[in-house]
């Protein structure tokens, strides 16, 4: 990116200010190599979000951002209903609610050895992943309609995993809000056959070690200790999500004539919350995260099962679960005043900081727990909310790191079963169906989720507790 | 952007397919010889799809193989079943939009692929038949999801030879 236009305020933040069309600044929270490596693109989505009407503060970017549908991916973007603001289908992603669950053990190393490989077959059979790799559950209309209204807390009452999981979930595992009607049929006949599935591209369930401790009191109020394994899912609301996604973008875009809002890119497609469509997305949406939700419950209980095979009694309690696409209607101190905001997240964690009443009392003192992960094969991070100087970004921290070369170039540089073999050779165990879909996985596609993580930290955004490496990789 | 995979009129893939192109496609089609044919473009972390022809409808067949070109060899698919597909928008962007996306609707849920297609269009209604068979993860070794068409790239238009385009980035 071109840094000539951005002002730089200190090593971890920058900005444009309003210009032109936009209503409020456009603020980077990235180091300096990390801005450089970014697309002129992103600036210029950052920018458009900006003149969105109703928008409250700025338009953020994330560490990690990188070229997205309208809005940038790695960007937050919050808006004020009594100011018309809007909500945006392109601001959430079409993979609503796609995000991170991580699940503890007693278990070590030295205990997953003797059963490494055996183990990570059982997890690549019990858990379906993949094109064309249907799950085993099939839910009536009804059925589906419950699992759109309860999220995970649905989940539970069906059998899968136990009450107490409910806590350690955004929202409680159920985002209240949520309008199956406003959810089409196709979306529904999407979902039909995904229930209880992983998914493809860049979705996965690893079998990880606690590397490293960067903050040993957080750590121990999140019960993480070096050395223990944890299990992560990666994946969100598979088809129903992304059909949400296409129907309200097609019809946001028809409609955004009628509300006289000037779109400066089809993708930014936006309607007021104050308005039908606004109000029926936000019904559908939040149905999307109970969609994932529910999903990410159902494979942590298979995840479950398959462990119970090898290590009888074993606990698995989750520390958390985040969500990163996703709009929320939250209460924020923007302008020198507390107010109702609808915040978006596309590719963006919610942080909430030490004290914050949302947060389960257990973890109250830490802050939430922010899951980041990196690329297949690298290593995966725990951090914590944070308040240092107040507010920033209304509590958002990055989500990942984001692709370096695209698909097509990782399929001309690398062959998925020499990835694979090299992984082995460093004691990492790839399960996937498709190795053209390891190729375009391959570790040194992404970014460095290293250098995101450090400047999300020097940022202020969120603060380091954890590193994970991966010793099981499960993809589609 | 570079093109992936390119094909000739008969839908063959050529001699310099797996080449990336690099650069922008230029308006005019100087990038694009054959007078029908379909590719795909490098998107970020998506991929975009192009199709091009001597009409608009053999346009929008050309990219819908470039769809299941992102996802299979084209070639690995039988053109056993027929399923018929329509839509309807008011303009041709966003009838291309809805094209891919009935597309991976029908992939999605009847778990097929396709790879062959006819496409009539009058005025702003699309009608089509789209030609597959199941998915059969072991023969056509899918490499992505494809989770809708989205308007980034999206462009229906003609060349200044009188070709006709049709692209937009897909996410998977």
């Amino acid at each position: 990116m071109d840094l000539s236009r951005l002002e730089r305020i200190d090593a971890t933040c920058w900005r444009i200010e309003p210009a032109g069309a936009m209503r409020v600044p456009a603020v980077f929270y990235a180091d300096e190599g990390l801005l450089r490596d970014m697309d002129d693109k992103v600036a210029e989505q950052l920018v458009n979000v900006a003149g969105l009407p109703g928008i409250v503060e700025a338009a953020y970017a994330m560490p990690d951002a990188h070229w997205g549908y309208g809005f940038p991916i790695g960007g937050v973007a919050a808006f004020d209903p009594d100011e018309g603001g809007v909500v945006s289908a392109g601001g959430v992603g079409f993979d609503i609610s796609c995000g991170v669950r991580t699940m503890l053990t007693d278990l070590r190393r030295a205990d997953l050895e003797p059963v490494l490989d055996r183990l990570a077959d059982a997890l690549f059979r019990a858990i379906p992943a993949g094109l064309g790799r249907h799950g085993s559950i099939r839910l009536t209309t009804r059925e589906l309609d419950a699992m759109l209204a309860g999220g995970a807390a649905w989940a539970v009452e069906r059998g899968w995993g136990r009450a107490e999981d409910l806590e350690r979930i955004e929202e409680r595992g159920r985002m209240a809000g949520a309008d199956p009607a406003a959810v089409s049929n196709r979306a529904k006949e999407r979902q039909r056959p995904e229930m209880g599935t992983l998914g493809s591209g860049n979705h996965y369930l690893e079998v990880q070690e606690v590397e490293s401790i960067f903050d040993a009191a957080t750590a121990a109020g999140f019960g993480l200790q070096r050395g223990m394994i944890v299990v992560t899912i990666h994946c969100g609301s598979r088809g129903l999500g992304h059909q949400i996604g296409s129907d309200y973008l097609r019809e946001m875009v028809l409609a955004a004539q009628r509300y006289g809002i000037r779109l400066p890119d089809r993708e930014l497609a936006c309607a007021p919350i104050r308005s039908d469509i606004g109000q029926r997305y936000l019904g559908a949406m939040r149905a999307g995260i109970n969609c994932a939700l529910a999903n990410r419950q159902i494979i942590g209980h298979l995840v479950r099962e398959v462990f119970a095979q090898f290590f009888p009694g074993l606990e698995m309690p989750i520390l958390f679960d985040v969500s990163h696409n996703t709009c929320k209607q939250e209460r924020h101190r923007a302008g020198g005043r507390e107010r109702t905001l609808f915040v978006h997240r596309k590719g963006a964690t919610r942080a909430f900081p030490p004290g914050h009443r949302d947060l389960p009392e257990a973890l109250r003192p830490w802050g939430q727990p922010v899951l980041i992960g990196g690329s297949m094969g690298t290593g995966s991070w725990v951090l914590a909310g944070n308040r240092l100087d107040g507010e920033k970004a209304f509590s958002s921290a990055a989500h990942g790191a984001g692709r370096a070369i695209s698909r097509h170039q990782a399929l001309r540089r690398w062959r998925g079963e020499a990835i694979v073999a090299e992984l082995h050779r460093r004691g990492i165990l790839v399960r996937s169906h498709s190795m053209r879909g390891v190729a375009e996985e391959a570790p040194a596609a992404y970014k460095d989720v290293d250098a995101v993580v450090e400047a999300a930290h020097a940022a202020g955004l969120a603060r380091k507790v954890a590193r994970l490496r991966p010793l099981i990789v499960v993809k589609g | 952007m570079a093109a992936l995979v390119t094909t000739s009129s008969s839908g063959r893939p050529g001699a310099a397919s797996l080449r990336p192109r690099g650069g922008t496609v230029a308006t005019g089609g100087t990038t694009l010889d054959a007078l029908e044919g379909y590719e795909l473009f490098a998107h970020e972390a998506d991929i975009g799809v192009r199709g091009w022809g001597p009409t608009r409808e053999k346009a929008f067949e050309q990219v819908a193989l470039a769809l299941t070109s992102a996802i299979t060899d084209p070639q690995l698919v039988e053109s056993r079943e027929p399923v018929g597909i329509c839509c309807e928008a008011p303009d041709d962007e966003v009838l291309l939009v809805d094209w891919l996306n009935a597309l991976v609707y029908q992939m999605a849920t009847l778990a097929m692929l396709f790879g062959r297609f006819e496409v009539r269009i009058h005025d702003h209604r699309l009608e089509a038949t789209a030609w597959g068979e199941p998915l059969d993860p072991l023969k056509h070794r899918p490499a992505v999801e494809i989770k809708g068409a989205t308007f980034t790239e999206v462009a229906v238009r003609r060349l200044e030879d009188g070709r006709w385009l049709a692209q937009c980035v897909v996410d998977v």
